[in-house]
Parts: C-alpha cells; sequence; structure tokens
C-alpha cells in the first residue's frame, strides 16, 4: 500500500492544504518533479525518508556504497538524459562524503539535487552526533542551497531547487532537512507554491536581437571562420546538437568542440577537426590559432582549452554564446557576447543569417579549408601498433571500432585514458560521453557507469578506466553487483597514474615521485568476487577477442587491457605555452615548458 | 588613454532576499573567488518583501570589477546589483565612532577639528572623548588621521552606504 496514492484520492485541494508527514510530502513532491530514481544510502538523519520510500512503488532508490558515488551516479544519470540527477545521504559524514560529487557537478554544470539530512532543528549548532555545517560546507560547493528549519517551506524549496538545478546555466542543489521537519506534519498544496508562483531565478535564455544582428554582421566578413562548441550545447538539449549541425551544414564552417562538447557534432563529419586544447588536435588547436572569426557556443574559455590567453586566437573577431552573463569575459575578452540558451541563440543566428541574405565566402574559405587539410595531412593522432604489447591509443580506437554498431554510452576516469578516449573513440550524439572535465575527478566513471546503466537498461555502457582511478570507487563493484547492471569496466592498465608521470616526466625530470600504482588487485579474481566476468588481455593478438567476449558477456565485465606503461598523450600544449606550441611527439618534449609555465597546472 | 589594469574602488547596491545564509553566501563569493571587501554593511530594508541591502566597497581592475557583478548577479537570492561609482549621481555615506585620549593643547584642538568636520561629540571624559563622524569616505578617512595624530585613538566604522540623487525610486517588482 502506498502512502503517496491513497492520500492523492483523499485531497480536496479547495479546502485548504494537505497535511502530511515532511518525509511523505517530500516524495510526493518529487513524484510531481518527474523523479524516477534516487541514488543514495542511508543514515540515522534520513530513516524517516527511507521509511517512506520503503512504502513507496514510485520511486526507484540505488543503494551505492560510498555517498560520492551516489553523486557521481546521479550525474551520469543527468549528463546521457538531460534530467535532474536526484541523491539522498545522511548528515555529518554522509553530506561530506558527497561534496567532492557536487562540486564536479557545479564544475560541469550538470544539474543534481542533493537531499541531505541533518540534526532536529533545537540540536543545530550544538555539535550534535552525525551534526555537520552542511549548508555552510556545500556553499560554494553548490549553484545553490537550502536549509529547511520550518515544514511550511518545503514543498517551495523543493520544487525551487529542482527549477534552479534546471533552469539557467545547470548546476547542483543542496537541500538539507532536519529530521523532526522530516518527522512532523507539513501542509502540501497543489503545484505550483506560492514561492514558485512568480520564480524569483529566471534566467535569461532567449538573446538579444541586436546581439544577434551584431553577431551576423561579423560572421559575414569571415575568411577564417571557427565554430568553437562546448557543454552547453549539451546542457541546451539534443535539439541544439541539431541545429548546430544545421549551422555546420548552411555555413560548410570548421568545427571544433571541447572536451565537454563532444557527441555535438558527429566525429566522423568531415567539418569536426576534432578536440581542441591541451590534448587537441594539431588541426584543431592552429586553426584556432589563425582564425579570423570565432563563434563560441556554450563553451567558456577554460584554461585547458586556451593555453596562454595572450597568444589565444589572437587575429579573431570573437562571438560568445553562453547562457551564464558572468561566463562572458571572464577569460576572454569578446567582441559580441550573447546571452542565452545554445539551441536559441542557433536557432536565431540562422534566423537573421536568413534575413540578411547570408552566404559564406566561398573563395577564402577554400583556402581556409586547404590550409587545415595541410595540418590534417600531419595526422597528429597516428601511433604505431607492432608488436606484442598493446598500445593504449590502439585500444580505445579497437573498442571504438567493434562498437560502432551499438548503442554506446562512454564515461571514463581522470587522466591519459581520458584524454585518449576523446581522442580516438568517436562520438555521433550528444549525451552519450560522461567524463569529469573541469575538476577532474578520479573515481567519477565507475559510479557515473552506473547513473547511466540505470537511465538506459539496454545499453552498452562503458566506463573507460585507468587502473589508478579504478581504485577509487572500486567499493561501488558491490553496487553493480546488486542490481545486475551490465557496465562494461575497460581497465587502461599501465600501472602508473599515467598523466602525473607524464608531467614528472616533462617537467621533474623524471623522477616518478609517487605515481607508481603499486599493489594492484588481480582484475580477473576481482571481477569474480563480485560474481562478475573477468577478462584479461596482455598482449595485442588478445585484444580483439577480449573485447568481443566483453561486449558479448549479458552482465558486467572487467576487463583488464595491459598496455604500453610509459606512453604518452600527444599532441600536448604545454602549460603556459600557446596554441601554436605543440609538442606533438617525444622528440619536442626538451624544455617544452617555460618557467612561468611550471608553477601552473 | 585608459589603463585597463588600473585598479578602481567601486561602491556596489546589493538588493537581496533576507534569508539566512544570504550574507555568508555572498561573503563566501568574494572569499572563494579572491575578491576583495573594504568595507560592507548590511541591514533589511523592506519588512513585507523580507529582502535587505548589502552595500559594499570593492576594489580591482575594470575587468575585475565586472566579473564580480556578473558573479554577484548569479546568486539566486540576490535581485539587483547596482553600481553607484559609474551610475547615476549618487550621495554615499560612513560613519565612525572614534575615541581619543590626550589632554592639554592637544585636547582643546581636537574639539575644534571635530567642530569643523560637524562631527558630535558623545562621550567626554577629562582626558578623553568619544566623536562620531559621518561623512563620504575620504572625510570620514582624514578625520580618523587627524585624531590618530592628536593622541591615542580606537575606530569603529561602518561600511559604506549609498543612494543615488533625485526622485526616482530604484526598486525590483
Amino acid at each position: 500500500m502506498t502512502a503517496g496514492k491513497a492520500k492523492k484520492s483523499d485531497s480536496k485541494q479547495a479546502s485548504g492544504p494537505e497535511m502530511l508527514a515532511g518525509a511523505e510530502l517530500l516524495l510526493r513532491v518529487l513524484e510531481r518533479e518527474g523523479v524516477e530514481v534516487i541514488f543514495g544510502y542511508p543514515g540515522g538523519a534520513v530513516l524517516p525518508i527511507y521509511d517512506a520510500l520503503f512504502k513507496n512503488n514510485s520511486i526507484r532508490h540505488i543503494l551505492v556504497r560510498h555517498e560520492q558515488a551516489a553523486v557521481h551516479a546521479a550525474e551520469g544519470y543527468a549528463r546521457s538524459t538531460g534530467r535532474v540527477g536526484v541523491v539522498l545521504v545522511t548528515s555529518g559524514p554522509g553530506a561530506t562524503n558527497a561534496v567532492t560529487g557536487l562540486t564536479d557537478a557545479l564544475m560541469d554544470s550538470v544539474p543534481v539535487v542533493c537531499l541531505t539530512g541533518q540534526v532536529p532543528t533545537h540540536l543545530i549548532g550544538t555539535d550534535g552526533f552525525q551534526e555537520a555545517d552542511t549548508s555552510g560546507i556545500t556553499r560554494p560547493a553548490t549553484k545553490h542551497n537550502y536549509l529547511v528549519t520550518k515544514g511550511e517551506d518545503l514543498q517551495g524549496v523543493v520544487e525551487e531547487a529542482f527549477h534552479v538545478a534546471r533552469n539557467g546555466r545547470p548546476g547542483p542543489v543542496v537541500i538539507d532537512l532536519p529530521k523532526d521537519v522530516l518527522m512532523l506534519d507539513a501542509p502540501l498544496a497543489s503545484s505550483p507554491s506560492p514561492r514558485m508562483q512568480t520564480p524569483r531565478y529566471q534566467p535569461q535564455t532567449e538573446p538579444d536581437p541586436a546581439m544577434i544582428k551584431e553577431a551576423v554582421r561579423i560572421l559575414k566578413k569571415a575568411k577564417k571562420p571557427i565554430i568553437y562548441g562546448g557543454g552547453g550545447l549539451i546542457n541546451a538539449g539534443p535539439g541544439a546538437s541539431a541545429s548546430l549541425r544545421d549551422f555546420v551544414a548552411q555555413t560548410g564552417w570548421p568545427v571544433t568542440l571541447t572536451l565537454m562538447g563532444l557527441g555535438a557534432v558527429p566525429a566522423e563529419d568531415s567539418h569536426f577537426l576534432g578536440m581542441l586544447g591541451m590534448h587537441g588536435t594539431y588541426e584543431a588547436n592552429l586553426a584556432m590559432h589563425q582564425s579570423d572569426v570565432m563563434l563560441n557556443i556554450g563553451a567558456r574559455f577554460d584554461d585547458r582549452v586556451t593555453g596562454r590567453l595572450a597568444d589565444f586566437s589572437p587575429q579573431s573577431l570573437k562571438i560568445h554564446v553562453d547562457i551564464d552573463p558572468s561566463s562572458i569575459n571572464k577569460n576572454v575578452k569578446v567582441d559580441v557576447g550573447i546571452v542565452g540558451d545554445a539551441g536559441a541563440v542557433l536557432k536565431a543566428l540562422m534566423a537573421e543569417m536568413k534575413a540578411q541574405n547570408f552566404t559564406p565566402n566561398a573563395e577564402p574559405l577554400a583556402r581556409w579549408w586547404k590550409q587545415i587539410e595541410g595540418w590534417r595531412a600531419r595526422n597528429c593522432l597516428a601511433y604505431r601498433q607492432s608488436g606484442p604489447i598493446i598500445k593504449p591509443q590502439h585500444a580505445i580506437r579497437r573498442l571504438y571500432e567493434m562498437t560502432r554498431e551499438r548503442d554506446t554510452y562512454i564515461t571514463t576516469e581522470v587522466g591519459q585514458h581520458q584524454m585518449w578516449a576523446a581522442q580516438y573513440f568517436g562520438f555521433d550524439a550528444p549525451n552519450r560521453w560522461m567524463t569529469s572535465g573541469g575538476l577532474g575527478t578520479m573515481g567519477y566513471g565507475l559510479p557515473s557507469a552506473m547513473g547511466v546503466q540505470v537511465a538506459h537498461p539496454d545499453a552498452l555502457v562503458i566506463d573507460i578506466a585507468g587502473e589508478a582511478s579504478f581504485m577509487m570507487n572500486m567499493q561501488e563493484l558491490s553496487t553493480i553487483s546488486q542490481y545486475r547492471l551490465p557496465v562494461k569496466l575497460f581497465i587502461i592498465n599501465n600501472e602508473w597514474m599515467g598523466m602525473v608521470r607524464q608531467w614528472q616526466e616533462l617537467i621533474h625530470g623524471g623522477r616518478y615521485s609517487e605515481s607508481y600504482t603499486a599493489s594492484l588487485p588481480d582484475f580477473v579474481k576481482l571481477a569474480e568476487t563480485f560474481g562478475m566476468t573477468g577478462l584479461r588481455a596482455s598482449t595485442s593478438d588478445q585484444l580483439d577477442s577480449v573485447i568481443q567476449t566483453m561486449l558479448d558477456t549479458d552482465g558486467p565485465v572487467i576487463a583488464d587491457i595491459r598496455v604500453e606503461k610509459e606512453e604518452n598523450c600527444f599532441p600536448m600544449i604545454p602549460s603556459g605555452a600557446a596554441h601554436n606550441e605543440m609538442i606533438l611527439g617525444p622528440d619536442g618534449q626538451e624544455g617544452a615548458i617555460s618557467e612561468e609555465g611550471k608553477v601552473l597546472v | 588613454m585608459l589603463d585597463k589594469t588600473a585598479t578602481e574602488t567601486h561602491t556596489l547596491s546589493v538588493l537581496v532576499d533576507n534569508e539566512p545564509g544570504v550574507l555568508a553566501r555572498v561573503v563566501g563569493l568574494f572569499s572563494g573567488r579572491g575578491y576583495n571587501i573594504e568595507s560592507l554593511t548590511v541591514s533589511e530594508v523592506d519588512a513585507e518583501r523580507h529582502t535587505s541591502r548589502i552595500s559594499l566597497s570593492t576594489s580591482g581592475t575594470p575587468m575585475v570589477i565586472e566579473q564580480i557583478k556578473q558573479q554577484l548577479g548569479k546568486l539566486v537570492p540576490v535581485h539587483q546589483v547596482k553600481d553607484m561609482t559609474i551610475g547615476p549621481p549618487h550621495v554615499e555615506r560612513e560613519m565612525a565612532l572614534v575615541k581619543l585620549l590626550n589632554s592639554g593643547e592637544a585636547r582643546v584642538e581636537a574639539l575644534r577639528l571635530a567642530d569643523s568636520f560637524r562631527a558630535r561629540t558623545l562621550d567626554s571624559t577629562l582626558d578623553s572623548f568619544v566623536f562620531e563622524v559621518t561623512g563620504n569616505s575620504d572625510k570620514v578617512t582624514a578625520f580618523i588621521g587627524l585624531m590618530g595624530s592628536l593622541g591615542k585613538i580606537e575606530v569603529a566604522r561602518t561600511g559604506v552606504c549609498g543612494i543615488t540623487r533625485g526622485n526616482q525610486l530604484d526598486l525590483t517588482d
């Protein structure tokens, strides 16, 4: 018998709000917000909610093994669906364990609502058991947060939390819920609550027509244009990516994407130059450096992309489209800033281009493409797979080639494997690529893959992991096993924290301090301990059959792919360098980083 | 020729919802991003709408000042951010309470100077005064400096608050 459903038939809204226990009210409002899954871990402060969940048949709860994983799972769920991910953790350590995940969601603009338990209101501030100043601790880690002190506020706060999480630039929102508020009765009115009837948070999504006109005026002059697309395209929904594809088709212009924007344009599209930035392609970085008009849609000029700011795209007129006004002119001074949703702005631009009879400058464009093709011919991502040792690039490339026919979602951890995944795995659609970009959280991929699999039970979900990152949240193997989530954990095992080792090689004279992952488990035995399939490929002739077996296995799989231990990730723009100072291979490494560059991350 | 790298001081007037934690949120924004708060004052200004006004003085390059205003505007409880320094003509006031310990000729001089600054004497003993001075930041700073050179002082100073001149009411909704 579900408390929620029973009460629905009783409520007569004309006679005033329904009174029900805070925890029950909470679940009712979550249902109204369309929540189907909660990722969480119980504790004393949230027992009332868990009790209500026990009786609830419409919301599914996924029990993780660490609260950080609950948030990453909610992120994977959100990024792969466009919906808000929901987390439930207890007070004190439950909330503090979630902080890494919340900060990750904030940096990558992922909509998450995190419910945290709290000691009863009369005990707040008394150093109670499992008490923490959650609202103080999570304030800088969230887009917004709330502490609910009165039952009357509960409905309004939850509704506003979802509104804030999903509108404007999406982000994580924490709602701290004292236990007495959960247990005492609170009023539930029909939606929207009075607080939400005129929402105080109203971000601008439609662009200013004057800015659009000015932007098109500049676009018409372009002889060496480049489109630079970012995560904002993904957050704006699949329609935005479709609009971008139309824009590219209409203009014939080259387009590059950031790590967070991959998939907005199909990887195999001839206009796509690959990812740009620190480990971006030669052609993408040089095109950025030499362009005369740059159209930034939904990217934030992150330092991994720009390199040395003084020499970033020095000759171009810049148009920046972003839903977050504080992103515009934050790092890079632009000529036209357009505040708005990426999809809405693209539509407006194309309409204005039609009105102004826009035609691409055919001859200069043809010359620009010729120049770009020259850079492409460098084939900066080429690698040589010869002999028995598997090259990590090859492992990822083969994985991509062998999954082309499947409905595939990829998550990654952080490090060299992440960059190789971005370089060698092609994405044809948005919402298929989940990675920790802004915060770079090792241990993100495994729980994120869980969240993706929960959202898409029949899809192929693969976590491309480094062995060091894998160890950070491997307790979630238990979660995967409990829910029989058929995720494929593809471990690129080089026995080192690869990216750290690469930087130690480059700047610290090869002094590999604490970057060797010692005492690794036998991953095959580990898989079997958790009731999963364990596979290993140690030589190149084993690679294809291991991948095929992994794909053919119905349940969860750990595939331990032993790769070349000291492979470095190229191209690379060392910190403090500019886009035209790329290192393309091992020979360019000597003296690559300047003194100023060494202090940068 | 505009020096884009010169540091400027701006007075910002921020209208916010008066809810628990909102001041911590604004101050946390400044400290988290390394922005500078020279002075700050806050109080409820509309009991019906439960809004408060935070008046603060901050400094930075023009690009940083712009970024500060944008970041403030992003906060959910913030209704409005006004830059009094670049907006329409406005008045600014600050207040300071200055305790001064001295005697003899210096004490007489202090009274004369307080008079010319239109400061009020709130407290007096035979060898001390407590003065109240109101004015714009420069005037208050000058007064404190003067008193400081006449004896030992202790200062309690508010932040700056400002309002536009003229007959336009500047409220949201």
